[in-house]
């Protein structure tokens, strides 16, 4: 099997699309000739043509409103906001328009739009490149959350994005593109949307994360182990809709959970996945379910970011704390 | 300086054909429309006409929700929807609903949509619009999307979206017009330049003596018509359709016009914004007026014909709000089922919850 980088995943899953179904488009600021700042859409131009893989004026909201419109008639589009802290600029074409138009229209029409954009800390861009907005993305009706923490959900998860029919929000973290390979076959497959996964079994508590801080509970779950606490990591993967099932079966068993995220405590899920167990298993839990978050200020510069950002200490800490509750 | 805006802007000068008298005054420009399709123009703008006077009373009457008039700008609406193709498709603003109804929309659904029922939006197949837009200027960058998706389908084809003065000042509608012209895209976006964006008079809005001007700097075709001349803004939008089909590019068409009635039916009071004086000198331009004055030269319209539209727009107004009358209640479990292909978990234990409720 191939061994690739998260960002490798991601071109091969548009290469594997392009080819299969000739409606679907490509586009983005740079994301033509240049291959894309990161060079997710590398080759790609070359091998399907520009008149599938092409650039777009430098205007966010414009490139919201060609994906919908290119929508209505007949195509699949893969746009991409070439950062996600420039998501302020289309927040109306995807929050008010692509996730209402199913609505609107009585199921009459639809958005088969994936939105592709980066985010995430630890690279340390220039300010609003980095932003962990995708709370704002949860807490809009009508469309879906995916964030792949690993080469191989990369792949599976973009596959299913961009056969999906309603609009998709697929972010990538930054710090994930390069940082490690994974295996990833080169044949297609797809990771249905909303499904969490297990990454680390245990049976004392339960680590409930996304995206970058997934590695970082997985490091921490090892460190638990040498004091004789055995950590569940679960990746969410889809953070909307939330793969409930997954969640609770693992809460009632572990009886002790802590929800994990980069974003701010007043931002990103943390606080929704709380709110479900509590409705849901709250006879079953040990002890309260804390979070472990970023500070509520806006996301930092960039030589800040290590002392922002939290990391495995953070999380052995909170989770000793729910354990000797 | 100056001297370069201002021979920008002079060379938008207003296109008309038919004079306030309804003269024409430039022959060469006139569209080649059969004696059958000059009447049908007259029919569809008195039918419209008809049509908003009952739309404003039946608001009045609490029988219509949301509605924003239309008398003044019929010659606006109905001339440049006149020119398109069954196939073409129109991007709305949430005062143009005459052209989505005469482009298919039955009128029971604009009734539904005016009420906030969800069967309004159902746009039946083969009718190619939208459903109106609320956000000023939103459906400008999608109207680039469509038709540049028209370009690639290959499609003799346009699209055609609306806005008014205000929209023009919207970031969108820069972002639409600039992508639009980048890819050469089979689209025509008008502006009713109606003068007052609610209450702001355009003056206000911007300092350019046009909005057509405004194609310049996105390097696509401007053109100024006088809105109240309905065989101008049928000859333009028709120009301007030829040329994108044929793949040259998009078109700004800026109509002239201005709106009798007041922004919307929720309370707006033009006379806080407006003087006597200026309704009186755009009732002068009355497009119904003046086109009715041309086709009565030639001997096309009569009082009986104008008797006959009046009547029919009556009686299918009844029907039609009958048929509104009819539609079912809306529930919460309907809702539900539109906001995704396949439900979600939260939205299926919520449909459940509903179900329950609303069988009681």
């Amino acid at each position: 099997m191939a061994q690739m980088t998260m960002i490798q995943a991601i071109t091969d899953a548009m290469r594997n699309e392009l080819k299969n179904n000739e409606n679907v488009l490509v586009f983005g600021e740079d994301v033509g000739q240049n291959g894309g700042v990161f060079r997710a859409t590398e080759g790609l131009q070359k091998e399907f043509g520009e008149d599938r893989v092409f650039d777009t004026p430098l205007a966010e909201s414009g490139i919201g409103g060609l994906a919908l419109g290119l929508g209505l008639t007949g195509f699949r589009p893969v746009m991409e906001i070439q950062f996600f802290g420039f998501v302020f600029e289309v927040m109306d074409s995807v929050v008010a328009q692509m996730a209402r138009m199913r609505y609107r229209s009585g199921g009459v029409y639809n958005s088969p739009v994936t939105i592709r954009s980066p985010f995430g800390g630890g690279v340390k861009t220039p300010e609003l490149h980095a932003d962990n907005l995708e709370g704002l993305m949860y807490q809009s009706p009508g469309i879906k959350v995916v964030i792949p923490a690993t080469p191989y959900d990369a792949k599976g998860l973009l596959i299913s994005a961009i056969r999906d029919n309603d609009p998709v929000v697929y972010l990538e973290h930054m710090k994930l593109y390069r940082s490690f390979r994974g295996e990833v076959p080169e044949e297609e497959y797809t990771i249905e949307i909303g499904k969490a996964d297990v990454k680390r079994e245990g049976k004392d508590i339960s680590i409930i994360t996304y995206g970058a801080m997934v590695h970082a509970s997985l490091k921490a779950a090892e460190e638990l182990e040498k004091d004789g606490i055995s950590a569940e990591v679960i990746d969410l993967r889809t953070i909307s809709p939330l793969d409930i099932d997954t969640i609770i079966a693992s809460v009632e068993k572990t009886g002790r959970a802590i929800v994990v995220q980069e974003a701010q405590k007043q931002a990103g899920i943390g606080a929704f996945v709380v709110a479900e167990i509590n409705d849901r298993a709250i006879l079953s839990l040990e002890a309260p379910v804390l979070r472990v978050a970023a500070p509520d200020t806006v996301f930092p510069f960039a030589s800040a970011e290590d002392v922002w950002i939290p990391d495995h200490r953070d999380i052995v800490e909170k989770a000793k704390k729910v354990y000797n509750f | 300086m100056t001297k370069t805006i201002d021979a920008v802007q002079d060379q938008f000068e207003t296109f008309q054909i038919l004079s306030e008298d309804g003269e024409v005054v430039n022959e060469s420009a006139m569209p080649e429309l059969s004696d059958e399709q000059l009447q049908e123009l007259m029919r569809r703008m008195v039918y419209t006409r008809i049509w908003d006077q009952r739309a404003i009373s039946l608001n009045r009457q609490g029988r219509l929700g949301f509605y924003a008039p239309v008398a003044g700008q019929e010659a606006s609406m109905l001339g440049t929807q006149f020119a398109l193709d069954k196939e073409d498709w129109i991007l709305p603003g949430y005062r143009d609903i005459p052209q989505i109804v005469f482009h298919g929309l039955p009128l029971y659904q604009a009734f539904l949509y005016s009420r906030g029922h969800f069967q309004g939006g159902q746009i039946p197949e083969g009718v190619n619009v939208l459903m109106p837009q609320i956000i000023i200027g939103a459906q400008i960058i999608q109207a680039a999307g469509v038709g540049f998706g028209l370009k690639k389908n290959g499609k003799k084809n346009v699209c055609i979206t609306y806005t008014g003065d205000g929209g023009a000042s919207q970031g969108d509608f820069y972002e639409g017009l600039n992508f639009a012209g980048a890819y050469q895209a089979n689209t025509i976006f008008v502006v009713q330049n109606n003068r007052f964006a609610i209450s702001v008079p355009v003056e206000k809005q911007s300092a350019a003596k046009t909005i057509a001007q405004k194609a310049v700097a996105a390097g696509i075709e401007g053109i100024q018509v006088d809105g109240m001349d309905v065989l101008a803004v049928y000859a333009a939008t028709q120009q301007a359709r030829e040329r994108a089909i044929e793949g040259d590019g998009p078109t700004l068409i800026e109509t002239l016009t201005y709106r009798y009635g007041p922004h919307t039916m929720a309370g707006d009071d033009p006379t806080r914004y407006r003087t006597k004086e200026l309704d009186d000198e755009w009732e002068k331009k009355d497009p119904l007026v003046r086109f009715r004055k041309f086709l009565e030269k030639k001997k096309l319209w009569s009082e009986d014909q104008e008797q006959k539209v009046v009547d029919e727009a009556k009686e299918d107004i009844k029907a039609a709000i009958k048929k509104a009358d009819g539609a079912p209640k809306q529930k919460v479990t309907d809702l539900i089922n539109f906001m995704f292909e396949e439900l979600p978990y939260n939205l299926r234990e919520q449909l459940e919850e509903y179900t329950a409720k609303e069988s009681k």
